[in-house]
């Protein structure tokens, strides 16, 4: 700010002055809403009746923040919870947190029998996923899926409170077995990534059922019944588990794009 | 301080018409083509999407709300292509939308959903507690703000999925049978609401009411079987309605037969 108002153009704006275009009007407008002096300047130019309704506004503006209902009050938990969560996952999350406690308390029992902990870890997060993806399951599907931040952004949030809540009870009981983590942590993600991966072409529920499946009826039914730990998760196959969870979740974030529509 | 008018805000629209479909095709499901060859072109507005049941309206909404993906043909939305994956983000930036089947969470405050939804949008931080506001004040829902959505009757619902659609400013507003479950004063509050949105933005209106849009629409699209069948004022389609045809109002008897007249010529 330069120059200050001259008095003549102030006085003429107080008056209300005709002869004032509306151009200076503006210009008279812009520097007095950043300029105290001069507001100063105007207030005692102001006529008496002004000043009294002026002061009549005051006392109505005090009088509706008393009586008048407070500030919303914020929040900032609640609203990440909003954010994060994925609500219609909770009742799966428990199923699956049953079936890891029951897998543990039997690995615990039978030790000579093939781990049902490891068979059961690349399985573990796809109900999960399944349910957050889902268009029968999120109400709100429709109106999400065109969002902006629906994609690459929505697909980490939910599959990270998925992997969050199912990872650790598999760690818990990993560890009280004394297992290597990487036997059942390489191949969670695998499933994880493969399952969004192909979840991008024909859905994620449908992917989620054909993976798991898969996994059921080729590795897990073989070794109840034969009571042999596969080869596919014993420790030697672990290398080949790395490359897979890394090139997977490679391709799954370069193909985020396909999350962005609406499942068919 | 004075607000800051960015270049973005004053720069000028660099498409004809908001919309814009040549040989539109969308599929329904897997195989069937509920929009199947349709041309449209849509300004600045409120426009009414008319059509009877499996016309093939609520496709054409999900794809002009970019949820599905166009199967053939062009599909331009506020001069972006939409059916290239690339350039969605910063359109649906610029898109509301309610569909027909309105989902929301139980738990979720009107203020809190609306805020949430803005979220989604993108919009920036600063701005998002005001446009909430000024969203759930439009629709009326201001005393019933901090409410639970499981405890709104229906057409509060609406109207909290009305305050959804609109808390962005979008400039296309889509809005799939926003009238069912409103009562007949608040109706009447919504097409003052509407005109005031199609002053600035371009809005779609999917009913099935022929009143709404010969009140509070500024354009008519009648569609049949994926089709256009017929797009001009409502005036016209009161001054169809002399001719005869069936239906209590001029517009219903214009709107059955155009339809008419459509199915005998094919």
């Amino acid at each position: 700010m330069t120059t200050h108002i001259p008095s003549p153009a102030l006085e003429s704006y107080v008056a209300a002055d005709p002869g004032l275009d509306d151009a200076a009007v503006w210009a008279v407008e812009v520097h007095l809403e950043n300029c105290a002096e001069c507001r100063a300047r105007m207030a005692e130019m102001a006529a008496p009746p002004l000043l009294a309704l002026l002061d009549d506004v005051q006392v109505a503006i005090d009088r509706g923040v008393r009586s008048g209902p407070g500030p919303v009050r914020r929040h900032p938990w609640r609203r990440m919870v909003h954010r994060w969560a994925v609500w219609s996952v909770v009742p799966w999350i428990v199923t699956v947190l049953s079936a890891v406690l029951a897998a543990f308390l039997l690995d615990r029992q039978f030790p000579e029998r093939p781990s049902l902990v490891l068979l059961l870890a690349p399985v573990a997060p796809l109900a999960g996923l399944a349910v957050a993806w889902s268009r029968r399951s999120d109400p709100a599907w429709e109106i999400t899926a065109g969002t902006s931040r629906a994609g690459l952004e929505m697909l980490f949030r939910r599959t990270v409170v998925v992997l969050a809540t199912v990872l650790p009870p598999l760690a818990l009981a990993g560890w009280r077995l004394g297992m290597n983590p990487a036997l059942w942590l390489l191949p969670a993600l695998t499933f994880t990534a493969a399952t969004l991966l192909l979840g991008g072409r024909i859905g994620v529920d449908r992917a989620a059922a054909v993976l798991g499946s898969a996994w059921v009826l080729v590795i897990v039914v073989p070794a109840i019944t034969s009571a042999d730990l596969p080869v596919v998760i014993r420790s030697e196959s672990l290398p080949v588990w790395a490359l897979a969870a890394v090139i997977g979740t490679v391709l799954t974030l370069l193909r985020a794009g396909d999350h962005q529509r609406a499942p068919r | 301080m004075v607000r800051m008018v960015t270049a973005t805000e004053l720069r000028p629209d660099t498409y004809a018409w908001p919309v814009e479909a040549e040989r539109l095709e969308v599929k329904a499901g897997r195989r069937h083509l509920a929009v199947n060859g349709l041309d449209l072109r849509l300004g600045t507005g409120v426009h009414g999407l008319l059509g009877p049941n499996g016309a093939g309206k609520t496709t054409l909404m999900r794809a002009l709300s970019t949820v599905h993906r166009p199967s053939g043909g062009r599909l331009t939305l506020l001069g972006t292509d939409a059916t290239e994956s690339r350039s969605l983000r910063p359109l649906r930036r610029r898109l509301g939308y309610l569909p027909q089947h309105f989902g929301f969470y139980p738990r979720f405050t009107v203020r809190e959903y609306v805020e949430y939804m803005a979220w989604l949008r993108e919009m920036p931080k600063a701005a998002i507690p005001g446009a909430v506001q000024r969203a759930v004040e439009r629709v009326g829902l201001t005393d019933r703000a901090d409410s639970r959505l499981k405890s709104l009757s229906g057409g509060m619902l609406r109207r909290a999925g009305i305050a959804q659609a609109i808390v962005n400013d979008p400039a296309l507003l889509l809005l799939d049978e926003p009238t069912v479950g409103l009562d007949p004063e608040q109706r009447v509050d919504f097409r003052t609401l509407l005109r005031e949105l199609g002053a600035e933005s371009c809005v779609v209106v999917s009913t099935h009411l022929v009143e709404d849009v010969v009140a509070a629409c500024s354009n008519v699209v009648l569609m049949d079987q994926g089709k256009l069948v017929w797009q001009g004022l409502p005036a016209d389609l009161t001054r169809f309605g002399e001719q005869g045809g069936t239906g209590d109002s001029a517009a219903e008897r214009g709107y059955t037969t155009l339809l008419a007249s459509h199915r005998s010529a094919k």
